[in-house]
C-alpha cells in the first residue's frame, strides 16, 4: 500500500470501484443505507396499508364488480351447459335445455336464491322477473315434455331472446353493465345496439355531469382569482382575516350551507323577494332557481370555491412582487405585465385548482341530491341510486369506473399539457 | 435636448414619509450628470433605496419634485419614465427564455421583431453572453442571471439605469469580476448610472462620485478619494474605511489647524480644522490606520506619542496591530508587509507620530 495510498483519488483503470477491504462500493453504500431505509419504511408502513385497506381495495373490489356476473352462471348451472351448443338464431333451443332450465329453477327456489336471479335477469329484459319467479314456482311440479309445458306456463319461454339473455348473462365476466352505462345493449343476434329511446339516461347525463363541472370550475376560477390575489397581496393582518373567511365554509356543515341554499334560492325565497320588491321581476314571474341544474351550479360553487382559491393562492404567494416592478421598469403596462408576467406564472395554481375542482364536481353527490331536483342530477347520483335502490351494483361500478377512468384521462391530459410535476396545491 | 451641464436626475426638497410621523427622506437635493456614475451608499435604513424607488416610480414622493431630463415625473407611471433598473434578486422572468426576457422591454415598446433580434444579439454581446438566448434563467449561474438582467435593463437603450444592491446575492470573487463588467459597461455605452449599496469598496471602485446617506440626510457627496481622504463628519469618516476616533475639546484654533486635548485629559495634539466651530468646541479627531508612523524620526512629526502594542493580526499585505495610546486601546495602526518593516512584539512600547493634516478634527 505504497503506491496506491497515493492514488487512491482515481479510479482503477478496470473493474467498479471498491471498498478498503476489496468489496464492491455499491453493495457497502446499500448495507450502509440499509437501516435507515427500513426504519423509514416501517413509518410509512400504517399509512401505507391504510391506503391499501380502504382505498386501493375498494376500488380494485369496483372494477372487478362492474364485470363480474356470477348470479345467472352459479344459479342456472345446467342450463348454461345445456345452451352452449346452441347458437341463437331465431330458434329455441332443444328439449334438453328446457328441463335443465326447470330443474335450475326448482333448485334455485329451494336454496332461495331466485328472488336474486329474477331481478339480474329483469336488468336485461323488463318483464323476466315475474316470468322466473311464477316458472320457478311451479318448476317441481311440470313434467316432460318441458318445452310445451314451460311455453304453456309463460310465452316468455318461447322467445328466442329470452334464451338468448339467458345465455349471455351465463358468462362470469361480462361487459353488459359497461354496455349499459353508454346506454347500449346485446340484440338478440349479439350485436350491441342503443338502447330504445326511453331508456337512454346514462349518455345524456354524464354529458350533463361534464357540463356541469365545467361551469362550475369556471365559476370558480373567475371568483376565486382575484380572492386570492388579494389573499397574496393584503397585509398579513389582513388576509389572515380574509382567510378565515375564505376557510369559514369549511368549518360549517356541507348540509347547512346546502341547505341555507334552499332558504335564499326556492321561489318563495330572499332573493327572488327581493327581486319582485325590487321591482325586476313580477310577483308571478318569480325565477326558478332551485331544484334544477342552476341551483346545483349556484350551491357547488359555493362549495368548491375554497379548493381554488387555496392553491391559486399558495402559487400566487410565491411569485415576488419584484417581478411586476421588473416589468413597469421595463416599459410594461399594469395589463399588459399581468398578462405577460403575472398570469403565466400563477399557471400551475390555475392548473390545480381547476383540475381539483373538476374532479371534485364531476363526483359531487350531496348537493345534486338537495337541491338538484330532476334535471339537476348528476352521474354520481345515479352510482348512489344503484348502489341503494335498484341494488344493481354491477351497473353502479361500471358508471364509477368510467367516471374513475375519465378523471385518470383527465390527468394524463394535464401532465402532457402543464406537466404534473408543476401542480401545486399548497 | 438637455446640455452637458444640465443635470439629467434633479431631486428638489424631496422629502418621504411612511407613515406620517417619521421622515425616511429628509429635504433631498441632489444633481446627477448625464454619463455620471454615481452611488448612494449608507447602512441600512439610511433612506438610500427609498431615493433609487422614488426615482424609479414604486414609490410616492411625499413633497417637493424630482426631475428627469428636465421635466417632473412625480405622477408619471413607472412604465413611462423609460428608466432601466437592476435588481438584487435579479427578477429575472422564470417563465421566459433569456431571449424573451430581453425582448420583453421591446415588445411592450411595440419593437418591430428584425430591430428586435439585433438588439437582444447586441445586448448579450455586451455582457458576454452571446448564444444564451434559448437558456432559462433557471439554467444560469448566479452571475449569469445577473448579467442577463444588466442585459434587459440595458436592451432598450435607457438614458439612465438604476441599479438596487445589484452584485448583493453574489459571492466575494463574482462580484468583484462583476463590478469590473459594470463599470466596462458603464465607460463603453455612456449610460447614466444610480446605483445603490452598503458595500463601500463597491461604491469606491466603481462611481464618479458617492452621496453617503444617513438617517435620510446627504452627509457628504464627493469623488471616492476626496471622500476617502477629506470626509467632513465623523459619520463619513467612521463609515467610509477604518478610521480612528478620539474625542476631545478644541483649546485653540490656529489658522486651517487647531489644538485640541483630549477628554480623557491623556494627551493634546496638533489637528486639521475641518469642522470645528471654535476655541472650546468638542470635536472627533480621526486618523487613517495607514497615516500612522512607526518610530518617525525626532522632531519630523508634530504629533509623537508612547504607545503600547496590544494585539498583531497578520493579514497577508499589512499587520494590524491594535496600540494603547493616550488612554485608548482601541487604536489601529496598519503596517504595510513591506520589505524592513517594523516587527513589533506585543507587549512592547513603541514611538507613534502622525501629520496634522492627517489628523482631522470633526464634528461630534
Amino acid at each position: 500500500m505504497t503506491d496506491a495510498a497515493t492514488t487512491d483519488a482515481a479510479p482503477p483503470a478496470n473493474g467498479p470501484l471498491t471498498t478498503a477491504d476489496g468489496r464492491p462500493l455499491k453493495s457497502a453504500l446499500a448495507r450502509a443505507e440499509r437501516m435507515r431505509r427500513v426504519k423509514a419504511m416501517l413509518l410509512v408502513l400504517p399509512l401505507l396499508l391504510f391506503i391499501g385497506i380502504t382505498f386501493l381495495s375498494p376500488i380494485a373490489l369496483m372494477l372487478f364488480r362492474s364485470v363480474d356476473n356470477p348470479i345467472v352462471a352459479d344459479n342456472m348451472p345446467r342450463t348454461i351447459a345445456a345452451l352452449e351448443a346452441w347458437d341463437d338464431h331465431g330458434e329455441l333451443p332443444d328439449e334438453a335445455a328446457f328441463a335443465a332450465l326447470t330443474a335450475d329453477l326448482a333448485e334455485a327456489r329451494r336454496n332461495r336464491t331466485i328472488g336474486r336471479l329474477a331481478t339480474r335477469l329483469n336488468y336485461e329484459t323488463g318483464g323476466l322477473r315475474s316470468t322466473v319467479t311464477r316458472t320457478g314456482r311451479r318448476a317441481q311440479r311440470l313434467k316432460a315434455p318441458f318445452k310445451e309445458a314451460l311455453i304453456g306456463l309463460d310465452g316468455d319461454w318461447a322467445n328466442p331472446e329470452t334464451w338468448a339473455t339467458i345465455k349471455r348473462l351465463g358468462k362470469r365476466i361480462t361487459g353488459v353493465n359497461y354496455l349499459a352505462a353508454v346506454d347500449r345493449r346485446y340484440d338478440v343476434d349479439g350485436n350491441v345496439v342503443p338502447q330504445p329511446e326511453v331508456r337512454r339516461i346514462y349518455i345524456g347525463n354524464f354529458i350533463q355531469t361534464l357540463w356541469m363541472s365545467v361551469i362550475v370550475t369556471i365559476a370558480c376560477l373567475a371568483l376565486g382569482f382575484p380572492v386570492a390575489y388579494l389573499l397574496s397581496i393584503l397585509p398579513l393582518r389582513y388576509s389572515n382575516v380574509l382567510m378565515i373567511l375564505v376557510l369559514l365554509p369549511f368549518w360549517t356543515s356541507l348540509l347547512v350551507r346546502t341547505t341555507s341554499w334552499i332558504v335564499l334560492l326556492q321561489t318563495e325565497g330572499i332573493i327572488n323577494d327581493i327581486l319582485v320588491w325590487s321591482g325586476i321581476i313580477s310577483d308571478d314571474g318569480r325565477i326558478q332557481l332551485i331544484f334544477n341544474a342552476e341551483g346545483t351550479v349556484i350551491a357547488m360553487t359555493h362549495i368548491l370555491l375554497p379548493f381554488m382559491i387555496l392553491p391559486l393562492y399558495s402559487v400566487m404567494k410565491t411569485i415576488p412582487p419584484i417581478y411586476m416592478r421588473a416589468a413597469a421598469s421595463l416599459g410594461a403596462s399594469r395589463h399588459y405585465a399581468f398578462r405577460r408576467v403575472y398570469l403565466p406564472n400563477t399557471l400551475p395554481g390555475i392548473g390545480a385548482g381547476c383540475l381539483l375542482v373538476f374532479i371534485l364536481a364531476i363526483g359531487y353527490y350531496i348537493t345534486p341530491a338537495l337541491v338538484g331536483g330532476q334535471d339537476g342530477m348528476m352521474i354520481s347520483n345515479f352510482i348512489a341510486y344503484h348502489m341503494q335502490r335498484s341494488l344493481n351494483w354491477g351497473l353502479a361500478a361500471a358508471l364509477g369506473a368510467i367516471l374513475l377512468f375519465g378523471v385518470l384521462i383527465l390527468y394524463w391530459v394535464y401532465s402532457k399539457l402543464v406537466g404534473i410535476e408543476r401542480l401545486k396545491l399548497g | 435636448m438637455i446640455g452637458r451641464n444640465d443635470p439629467l436626475v434633479r431631486f428638489r426638497e424631496v422629502q418621504k414619509t411612511y407613515d406620517g410621523e417619521s421622515l425616511v427622506v429628509k429635504d433631498l437635493n441632489l444633481d446627477i450628470a448625464p454619463g455620471e456614475f454615481l452611488t448612494l451608499l449608507g447602512p441600512s435604513g439610511s433612506g438610500k433605496t427609498t431615493c433609487l424607488m422614488m426615482l424609479a416610480g414604486f414609490e410616492t414622493v411625499t413633497y417637493g419634485t424630482i426631475y428627469l431630463g428636465g421635466g417632473p415625473i412625480n405622477n408619471l407611471p413607472p412604465h413611462k419614465r423609460g428608466i432601466g433598473m437592476v435588481f438584487q434578486n435579479y427578477a429575472l422572468f422564470p417563465h421566459m427564455t433569456v431571449g424573451e426576457n430581453l425582448s420583453f422591454p421591446l415588445e411592450a415598446r411595440g419593437a418591430g421583431k428584425a430591430d428586435v433580434r439585433e438588439k437582444i444579439g447586441r445586448a448579450l454581446e455586451a455582457v458576454q453572453l452571446g448564444g444564451y438566448e434559448r437558456r432559462r434563467p433557471g439554467q444560469l449561474s448566479g452571475g449569469q442571471q445577473q448579467r442577463v438582467a444588466l442585459a434587459r435593463a440595458l436592451v432598450f437603450e435607457p438614458a439612465l439605469v438604476l441599479m438596487d444592491e445589484p452584485l448583493g446575492a453574489l459571492d466575494k470573487q463574482l462580484r468583484e469580476h462583476m463590478q469590473f463588467e459594470i463599470k466596462r459597461i458603464h465607460e463603453s455605452l455612456g449610460v447614466t448610472v444610480v446605483y445603490v449599496t452598503h458595500d463601500q469598496g463597491e461604491a469606491l471602485t466603481l462611481s464618479d462620485r458617492i452621496a453617503v446617506l444617513n438617517n435620510g440626510v446627504i452627509q457628504q457627496i464627493d469623488a471616492p478619494a476626496d471622500l476617502y481622504e477629506k470626509p467632513k463628519n465623523a459619520f463619513v469618516a467612521q463609515f467610509i474605511g477604518e478610521n480612528n476616533r478620539l474625542r476631545g475639546h478644541v483649546r485653540h484654533m490656529n489658522g486651517t489647524s487647531c489644538r485640541v486635548e483630549l477628554d480623557n485629559g491623556q494627551g493634546e495634539m496638533q489637528a486639521l480644522a475641518v469642522n470645528v466651530s471654535g476655541s472650546g468646541a468638542p470635536t472627533t479627531l480621526s486618523l487613517r490606520p495607514e497615516r500612522v508612523v512607526i518610530d518617525p524620526p525626532p522632531g519630523s512629526l508634530p504629533n509623537r506619542f508612547e504607545a503600547r502594542v496590544e494585539e498583531l493580526t497578520y493579514l497577508g499585505d499589512h499587520i494590524r496591530t491594535r496600540v494603547n495610546v493616550c488612554g485608548t486601546d482601541q487604536f489601529i495602526v496598519k503596517i504595510p508587509n513591506a520589505h524592513g518593516h517594523a516587527s513589533l512584539k506585543e507587549g512592547s512600547t513603541v514611538t507613534v507620530g502622525w501629520e496634522i493634516d492627517d489628523c482631522r478634527a470633526l464634528d461630534t
